[in-house]
């Protein structure tokens, strides 16, 4: 009896040392749009270097930029870019800044469900902010059927759709909207939960694509991986070259390359209507958002070499989940950048 | 009587002892409730001062430009309540009358076992029955033919996308039922027998014992049950939420979108990224919190004023 018990005890105590064999503990939270691939590759980097451990909670874009300023996690994720109010309130309690990492790219397509149509739909930005907006109300106006000669489109009202909840895809695609539209700009502008001049409010991209898959003559938006992943057919969207455009992997990494020439040094930028004729206009980078000084050196390390293997070896697992991987000129920027963390 | 016995004997008898944990027990009720209302009024310091009472008032709902008003969420909150209580009452009491007064005992209990499993089902399944068949039997069978019966009342115009205060209110009352049932039923079981008997023996037939003796006698009981249902419906939040198509807007017809308190909460919280937009979801949250304290409030009063009329027109 009591040699099993003793038994039991060493394998404890082995299990125990193997568990957390001094395991430096990570805790990271925020958006949770790139939360697969992020959980995907926190579990890889975990399996190279057991000792580093990092943990990731995806509460929202929000609450990650509240809780890395509140000090309560080491790292902070973000859909949108933090902004200057933010940031400051970052400098003033901690006495250093915060930085921007692009780790990956999404896109937001527009989706349809129109009965009799089976073709894709073009849409240029005028004619999606106009439906946003309320002001193109049928299907069959020609804001939209000139894009689509030979298109029979109905002369039915438009219902749109959008999201409720407030989310890093409402973000990037008013970022859009506002850029191809004064009238949007003004009205309206962008935010994860804008005030919607017009339509019925989804709870997530299942309801969002509930609610036009229900709704006959009904449009929404969706990101382009919840398309993927269902199978939901999406419409063209023209880029800033004039270029009718259907989103996919390439066309959304070609929307950062586009943008990496004004990109500024701090990453905070916005990559919708990128130039370039390959370039999907409703592309958006997601950021990892790390402090510039860490009291912690072990914590500090471990993350950069995180950071460094992610930009690396770490692109290879983005295509598997449906994401865009960053283009090589932002990679290179990334590395360079990554000295300033202290 | 304290001195008679010691309180050293009376510790030792447990009955002391049993008497402060139990108090502490009930203490913390009062208190849980104080620091919400406190942690609530705490974190809503922005929106109060910036707003004051015009927030009751305002309807924009504008995080952008960080304008914020409740009064749309009010109406969305009070109307699908409203809506499901109007659909829940009659069913549910004339369920709870039939199990407790008509049924065999056997189909009795049989029936509030399912009930119970039904008051079980979590909020999120009855969102999920509510979009894929409420929403589609709403846009394509009752709303027209509502608009086409009643349609000259404002309450029933304007397009039907399926998503409305109606189909909230439809839902709620699917999940309020059960509690209105299993409440009211018991209450009605608990009626002591001599009541029936008195009445049955006085010439009543059964249904006039019922419904004139047995039903009133339960009425304070029926009546809480009734509560309970309308504080679950204003608090819900998922199955609303899924269902009401989230706009902020205040209409007349119950066939429009609309939103709810709870719902913008769960909805808008998690990603809201101004001070102001999250605090001004905290005072939301006081808001509901405040709703709720005075429709019981009412409740209670018109509990109290109902019984004594009934009590007076006994005497009489």
């Amino acid at each position: 009896m009591k040699r099993i018990a003793g038994i039991i005890v060493v394998l404890l105590g082995a299990a125990a040392g193997v568990l957390w064999a001094d395991a430096l503990s990570i805790n990271g939270a925020g958006a949770s749009f790139p939360n697969p691939i992020y959980t995907k590759w926190f579990d890889e980097y975990h399996k190279k270097n057991p000792n580093i451990q990092i943990n990731y909670q995806s509460i929202g874009s929000g609450g990650g930029i509240k809780q890395v300023t509140e000090g309560t996690v080491d790292f902070g994720a973000s859909d949108g870019p933090m902004n200057d109010e933010q940031l400051k309130a970052y400098q003033d309690k901690h006495g250093s800044p915060i930085l921007h990492f692009p780790t990956v790219l999404g896109a937001v397509v527009p989706t349809y469900n129109i009965p009799g149509v089976d073709a894709t739909l073009n849409f240029t930005g005028e004619a999606l902010a106009a439906i946003y907006l309320g002001k193109v109300t049928k299907w069959n106006d020609p804001l939209i059927a000139d894009a689509n000669k030979g298109v029979k489109l109905p002369s039915e009202d438009i219902v749109v759709v959008h999201r409720a909840d407030g989310s890093g895809t409402s973000y990037c695609f008013t970022d859009y909207l506002s850029k191809v539209s004064e009238e949007w700009k003004t009205k309206v502008g962008k935010g994860t939960s804008p005030n919607w001049p017009v339509g019925l409010g989804g709870k997530g991209s299942e309801g969002v694509t509930g609610t036009v898959k229900n709704t006959p003559n009904s449009i929404g938006y969706v990101e382009l991986i919840y398309a993927e992943a269902n199978k939901i057919p999406y419409g063209n969207v023209k880029n800033a070259d004039g270029v009718f455009l259907k989103a996919s992997l390439a066309s959304v990494t070609a929307a950062a390359s586009g943008a990496v020439k004004d990109m500024p040094a701090d990453f905070r930028v916005s990559i919708t209507n990128a130039k370039g004729k390959a370039a999907y206009p409703i592309s958006t980078f997601t950021w990892l958002l790390i402090p510039e000084k860490f009291s912690d050196s072990a914590k500090r390390d471990a993350i950069k070499g995180f950071v460094t293997w992610m930009l690396g070896d770490g692109q290879n697992y983005t295509e598997a989940l449906s994401y865009a991987r960053l283009p090589k000129e932002v990679v290179a920027k990334e590395k360079k950048a990554l000295a300033e963390i202290q | 009587m304290s001195g008679s016995r010691s309180f050293l004997s009376r510790l030792r008898d447990g009955d002391e002892i049993a008497r402060l944990i139990t108090f502490v027990f009930a203490a913390t009720v009062v208190l849980i409730s104080i620091l919400l209302v406190l942690e609530l009024w705490h974190d809503s310091v922005l929106p109060r001062h910036k707003f004051g009472l015009g927030f009751f008032r305002t309807t924009t709902w504008n995080p952008v430009e960080g304008d914020f008003g409740a009064l749309p969420f009010i109406y969305g909150t009070l109307v699908t309540a409203a809506v499901a209580l109007f659909i829940a009452v009659p069913l549910g009491i004339g369920a709870a009358i039939f199990l407790a007064e008509l049924a065999p005992p056997r189909v009795s209990d049989t029936l509030e076992f399912f009930i119970d499993l039904l008051a079980a089902v979590p909020s999120v399944i009855y969102g999920v029955l509510g979009i894929f068949i409420v929403v589609p039997l709403m846009r394509q069978y009752i709303a027209p033919s509502l608009k086409s019966i009643l349609g000259f009342l404002p309450l029933f115009r304007g397009p039907a996308y399926g998503l409305s205060f109606l189909t909230a209110g439809i839902v709620l009352a699917i999940m309020i039922i059960p509690y209105i049932i299993s409440v009211s039923r018991e209450v009605l079981l608990s009626v002591p027998r001599d009541q029936r008997e008195a009445a049955l023996a006085v010439g009543s037939t059964r249904w006039e014992s019922t419904w004139k003796v047995v039903v009133p006698f339960a009425r304070s009981g029926i009546m809480g049950s009734i509560f309970l249902a309308l504080a679950r419906s204003l608090g819900e939040t998922m199955a609303v939420a899924m269902v009401i198509g989230n706009d902020p807007k205040i209409s007349a017809s119950l066939l429009a979108p609309g939103y709810s308190i709870a719902a913008v909460i769960a909805n808008e919280l998690a990603e809201a990224t101004s001070e102001l937009h999250t605090q001004s979801l905290i005072e939301l949250g006081l808001v509901l919190f405040l709703l709720t304290f005075v429709l019981n409030g009412l409740a209670r009063i018109l509990i109290v004023v109902t019984s004594q009329r009934g009590a007076g027109r006994a005497r009489a």
